[in-house]
């Protein structure tokens, strides 16, 4: 450790760093940031800043608010920043009660416990997430910056151009993208981004909204991760690859198995299914977030799995040919305005609870889901996501798998918060209504 | 100071290459006098190591040039088999240590070591180089083609350790049980995913410095022996 701290002030030093940017995550998914000199630098890393927790959502009531955030030095990265600006570096937090110990309510620390309940079993977790994203003129309205579709080519279009510097910048940060095209919808974008371990993925894909969102302003545009900003058009998904390693080898392949899946495989996939509706609150956390999971738009609604079906809730993607390794499957639900701290540990923790309890996988799903009637759903026992995020919260009211994984803290501020969330949308006169009745009614 | 050893013929056998390279030292092999000259760093040889098995001829008269001129190297290791023991009668100027051939890597560790002592250097350097790539141990800077480079601190150490054992190939599990040396979230991945995030800094054009090897592990720059 002593080495890692020195690193980090020598190149502060070297590198001619301004500030230090200590970033953290508040319960809802929102980045905090505070930022230091480097004179406090030091005293940072040791001893860790204070700060009022009571202002961050979710975490410390008002008695007993001071809190540490203490620099992650594994973290320090410079920010890439133009020519001639102050040189800006950052480090991700931990949060740690001013008594001592780790603070609860720190979402990675909650996924950190996760990866810890993993690792106890030999499993070490991946994530991959495909995020999604509109560029829109401003904040107030929603208006593309084209009009072009799927992996389009488009000419000298602006949002080409952004994402393009978008990607540079997050290579620069350490961030591989494996693909960025342009998406489905008018002016929507798609990054994937290359498979790491749980935790610095979740710290890349906060790294990665907030560099998008300072491309798009540094353009004059904005960029958004709502899940449904337009109706009639497709939302924006953050479809999540997920893998289990133990130690160099994939859990999930098995070369024997006519999917090239291990039981380990599909004992993770039926966890997610069979737990799918208690954990959506998570992966799906604003009322906005159902209006994407509707039938039409590539968004998935109902519990089952496939191999090369895209309405499936969980995909497998077929690895290409001697890419063992590469074996993994495709979680379809989170849209990219969680809390990928959170959404990752109720995920890994499903997928945990079908290996342990050894749940049977359900036969592959074959048609397309949504060209099938209710009744013959049923009859294949295929059944759908709640509906809405009140459905989600009364599922996930219910998950003792939930309330675990998230700790009580972090389980009982989210439905509070949630549920008042939803009463403000419940009591809310829409647009929609305005249009519909005031002339008419 | 950039500390290098003069190694003797050029390739060297493997299990010289080896040795120094897992013990940290910096090394260039040479054919002959002109190359050495050629090759010669500016603050000179920080100490040779001739091989003397199967080229007695120019392995002396190797040895005899590093013992002349403004650019006299001051430790010179020779290694030598034993049949060829009597060769060292009269040379005794020629070399300030040797070792038998064939070697054992912690014998000819231990005489480099306490050669690089009697001289008061450390053999091993502050700084590392390998084409336009330079890495400063002293600063934990690195610069490649004169513009530094954003490390993590892990990405740093990967590449530290690279740029000190190039040629040789490594499993995931030796470069996490050398580089991170603890147990940690990725596992045996995180190696992968740390080689992928240190290419993508080192952009396009360097990227390629560091080579996977199929089913085996990664490669940094050229090999210097054959696998």
């Amino acid at each position: 450790m002593e080495r890692q701290l020195e690193y980090v002030l020598r190149t502060v030093e070297e590198r001619g760093v301004r500030f230090v940017r200590l970033w953290f995550t508040d319960v809802l998914g929102f980045l905090k940031s505070v930022e230091i000199t480097p004179a406090e630098l030091e005293m940072a890393l040791e001893e860790g800043m204070t700060f009022d927790g009571s202002t961050i959502e979710g975490y410390s009531r008002i008695q007993e608010s001071d809190m540490l955030a203490k620099p992650d030095a594994n973290t320090f990265e410079l920010l890439p920043g133009a020519e001639g600006e102050a040189v800006v570096a950052r480090m991700f937090c931990d949060i740690e009660r001013f008594a001592g110990g780790p603070f609860e309510g720190d979402p990675r620390y909650v996924l950190k416990r996760n990866l810890e309940r993993a690792r106890e079993k030999g499993y070490t977790f991946f994530c991959g997430p495909e995020v999604e994203f509109f560029f829109f003129k401003g904040n107030k309205t929603v208006e593309p910056l084209d009009n072009a579709g799927y992996f389009e080519l488009t000419a000298h279009d602006l949002g080409s151009e952004l994402r393009k510097q978008l990607v540079l910048r997050l290579e620069a940060m350490g961030i591989p993208v494996e693909y960025s095209f342009h998406e489905n919808g008018p002016s929507q974008h798609e990054i994937d981004l290359r498979y790491t371990d749980a935790l610095t993925m979740a710290d890349n894909v906060q790294t990665f909204r907030i560099i998008t969102k300072e491309v798009a302003h540094d353009n004059g545009v904005h960029a958004t991760f709502m899940p449904k900003p337009m109706a009639g058009a497709f939302g924006s998904g953050m479809h999540t690859h997920l893998s289990l390693f133990e130690g160099d080898v994939n859990a999930f392949h098995d070369p024997g198995d006519e999917y090239g899946l291990s039981k380990t495989a599909k004992h993770f996939i039926a966890g997610i299914l069979v737990h799918a509706d208690e954990i959506v609150a998570i992966t799906n956390q604003w009322v906005n977030s159902y209006k994407r999971l509707v039938p039409g738009y590539e968004a998935p609604v109902y519990k089952c799995w496939a191999r090369n079906n895209r309405s499936a809730l969980v995909r497998v993607p077929l690895p290409k040919r001697g890419k063992m390794e590469a074996t993994r499957i495709e979680f379809r639900a989170p849209d990219p305005a969680c809390n990928p701290y959170l959404a990752f540990s109720v995920m890994l923790a499903a997928g945990l609870k079908g290996i342990e309890e050894g749940y049977d996988l359900p036969p592959e799903a074959t048609d397309n889901i949504y060209e099938l009637t209710d009744a013959e759903r049923t009859a294949e026992g295929i059944t759908a996501l709640p509906g809405s995020l009140r459905d989600a919260l009364d599922a996930m009211e219910r998950s003792e798998l939930v309330k675990e994984a998230l700790g009580e803290h972090v389980f009982e501020y989210f439905l509070d918060n949630k549920r008042k969330e939803w009463s403000d949308y419940k009591t809310y006169v829409t647009p929609f209504e305005i249009e519909r009745y005031l002339g008419t009614l | 100071m950039n500390e290098i050893l003069l190694v003797f013929p050029d390739p060297p056998p493997p299990l010289l290459a080896q040795t120094l390279d897992l013990s940290g030292y910096r090394w260039k092999s040479v054919a002959n006098a002109a190359v050495a000259m050629q090759h010669e760093p500016p603050d000179g040889w920080t100490g040779a190591i001739v091989c003397a098995d199967d080229d007695p001829e120019g392995a002396f008269s190797m040895c005899r040039t590093l013992r002349k001129g403004d650019s006299r190297v001051e430790s010179v290791l020779l290694l030598v088999s034993g049949a060829q023991m009597h060769d060292l009668e009269h040379r005794e100027d020629l070399f300030d240590d040797f070792c038998l051939s064939p070697f054992h890597p912690k014998e000819l560790e231990a005489r480099l070591r306490h050669l690089m002592f009697r001289a008061g250097r450390t053999g091993t350097p502050e700084l590392a180089s390998y084409g336009d790539l330079v890495l400063n141990f002293e600063t934990y800077q690195a610069v490649i083609g004169g513009k530094p480079l954003d490390l993590t601190y892990m990405e740093y150490e990967l590449l530290k350790f690279f740029v000190t054992h190039p040629g040789k190939v490594f499993t995931r599990e030796q470069l996490l049980s050398r580089v991170w040396g603890y147990e940690y979230y990725g596992g045996a991945r995180t190696v992968d995913v740390h080689v992928r995030r240190l290419r993508a800094k080192l952009g396009e054009e360097h990227a390629n410095l560091i080579q996977t090897v199929r089913s085996v592990g990664y490669r940094f720059g050229q090999t210097r022996w054959p696998a």
